[in-house]
């Protein structure tokens, strides 16, 4: 397996006169679990972009080695298509009928959804949705997972059983994550890794690994104390309380 | 106090509604508010009814009307549907030629009346195209529309997933469109109904709206005034048949959320 997945190499970008990226760099090592936080506009989103090949940069080169799925910030389940319809679209690449249908058996299990298989999207729960966007996007064989946002439409419990149920789902489907959001709580409970972006041109002005195991409390005293040192990279809070070093590049 | 179930009241209220103006329509009859020769009464109207049925008129009318408004309306479905899709993909056609459409659209559709018997003549051939005409452009405006509204985060995801572009339409465009062309259908298909009766006054020998104006020639007012609730009810069953499309599951979605 390739041991860094998803690289940037001095990547630029800009969109007519707005520089976005200004040589950006970044590796994903495989299985790991990235989370991407920085102020609203830097280009986060942008990245996943550029990550998914959906966009090209203008230069540097995108590395992307493996099948990628992606879970939009907004609800792209197919309003027209059932539960079960929407968790196959990931099966699609698999020949085999009989398999396909073992494992959109086992995922509909792994997400308690099974009596919702034949319901359509706008008969469940904001949560329930985002549980088959992720199941979606986790079944078949993939590598790479791209979040943008994808718990920011839920209220704040939803988004805390949200979290819980995301590593409870890579536990059984580990996958090379890239999570783009706002919420530094839900970056500092579910990443490896937290990379703060800088206003544009956004540059990488730190990163923070989190070595703990997950699933992880967001009142677990690592988890509280990462959220206050990015917090504090983002100048939103005094660095004093901030008890741990940075670790800034 | 407990709510009946809606079905229930569905079925019930409109019944009492029809029995309570047939009520009115009885009692203003019989205290002979307006004479009978401009306010028929109910059982002149009955009488008439059964002359038209037993002569069998009224169903050649019926069938006249039918086959032209379905072979009108078919040809706007099946012709509006694709050029409002081939529109709302592409921009530049879509600019070029919205004014043209929206200026056909806003163009009564009777004003075509003197143009359609001197193209067509009498007979089938006008009324035909008089449907065709009001039917055509407000289809394809709903179409464009439906397209335009359709959220590009879809697109996105039948990128991801592999859809090639023949799957883009079938399993993207056209059901992410459906519920709102399906509404569109409804209200242009009343449309339709609306113009054949007029359409068929002027440039028809048979149908409906023909047998109304021999009615009013003849100022036989209870023929026209039967003439009239077949019109109503056929307009109300259209619209029921269509409104079954809407219960198809995988369009709900655009009624219920």
């Amino acid at each position: 397996m390739n041991d860094s997945p998803l690289s940037l190499q001095n990547v630029s970008l800009n969109f007519g006169a707005v520089t976005v990226f200004r040589s950006l760099s970044l590796q994903v090592l495989s299985g790991e679990f990235v989370a991407v936080v920085g102020p609203s506009g830097c280009g986060k989103t942008t990245l996943l972009n550029l990550l998914s090949r959906f966009i090209k940069p203008v230069s540097g080169t995108v590395q992307c080695a493996g099948r990628v799925r992606m879970v939009y910030q907004h609800d792209s389940l197919f309003p027209w298509q059932t539960v079960a319809e929407n968790i196959a679209l990931g099966l699609r690449h698999i020949g085999d009928h009989e398999e396909r249908g073992r494992q959109l058996k086992g995922m509909l299990q792994l997400i308690k959804l099974e009596e919702f298989a034949n319901h359509y999207p706008h008969q469940l729960s904001g949560g329930m949705r985002q549980r088959v966007e992720l199941a979606r996007a986790l079944v078949g064989d993939t590598d790479i997972l791209l979040l943008d946002e994808p718990f920011s439409s839920l209220d704040y419990l939803t988004r805390l059983r949200m979290r819980n149920e995301l590593s409870r789902m890579l536990q059984q489907f580990p996958r090379t994550v890239v999570l783009v959001t706002h919420d530094i709580e839900e970056a500092a409970q579910l990443a490896d890794r937290i990379v703060v972006l800088s206003d544009r041109p956004a540059q990488i002005c730190c990163e923070v690994r989190v070595a703990l195991e997950r699933p992880r409390e967001p009142t677990h005293p690592q988890v509280v104390n990462t959220v206050h040192r990015i917090l504090a990279e983002l100048g939103l809070e005094k660095r004093e309380s901030s008890t741990l070093s940075l670790s800034a590049l | 106090m407990k709510e009946e179930p809606v079905s229930t009241k569905a079925h019930v209220l409109p019944l009492v509604v029809l029995f309570a103006a047939l009520l009115v329509w009885l009692s203003l009859s019989l205290l002979k508010v307006f004479p009978e020769s401009v306010f028929p009464s109910p059982s002149a109207v009955a009488r008439g009814f059964i002359e038209e049925t037993r002569k069998g008129r009224l169903l050649d009318d019926l069938v006249a009307s039918l086959f032209r408004v379905t072979t009108g309306f078919t040809i706007a479905v099946f012709t509006g549907i694709p050029a409002g899709l081939w529109l709302g993909h592409h921009a530049r056609f879509r600019t070029a030629l919205l004014p043209l459409i929206n200026f056909f659209r806003s163009l009564s559709p009777l004003a075509w009346i003197p143009f359609a018997i001197l193209w067509f003549g009498i007979g089938d051939l006008p009324t035909i195209f008089l449907i065709f005409m009001a039917s055509f452009f407000p289809i394809v405006l709903a179409t464009i529309a439906a397209v335009a509204n359709i959220p590009s985060v879809y697109f996105r995801v039948a990128h991801d997933y592999g859809f090639q572009q023949r799957e883009l339409l079938t399993k993207v465009t056209l059901p992410a469109i459906a519920p709102q062309v399906i509404t569109s259908l409804r209200v242009t298909a009343g449309l339709a109904w609306l113009v054949v009766v007029a359409a068929e006054m002027i440039a028809g020998r048979a149908g409906l709206g023909f047998a109304i104006w021999d009615a009013r020639n003849g100022l036989r007012m209870d023929l026209l005034v039967c003439g009239m609730i077949v019109i109503g009810v056929i307009g109300m069953i259209i619209d029921i048949v269509l409104y079954q499309l809407t219960k198809i599951a995988s369009v709900r979605w655009g009624y219920e959320r």
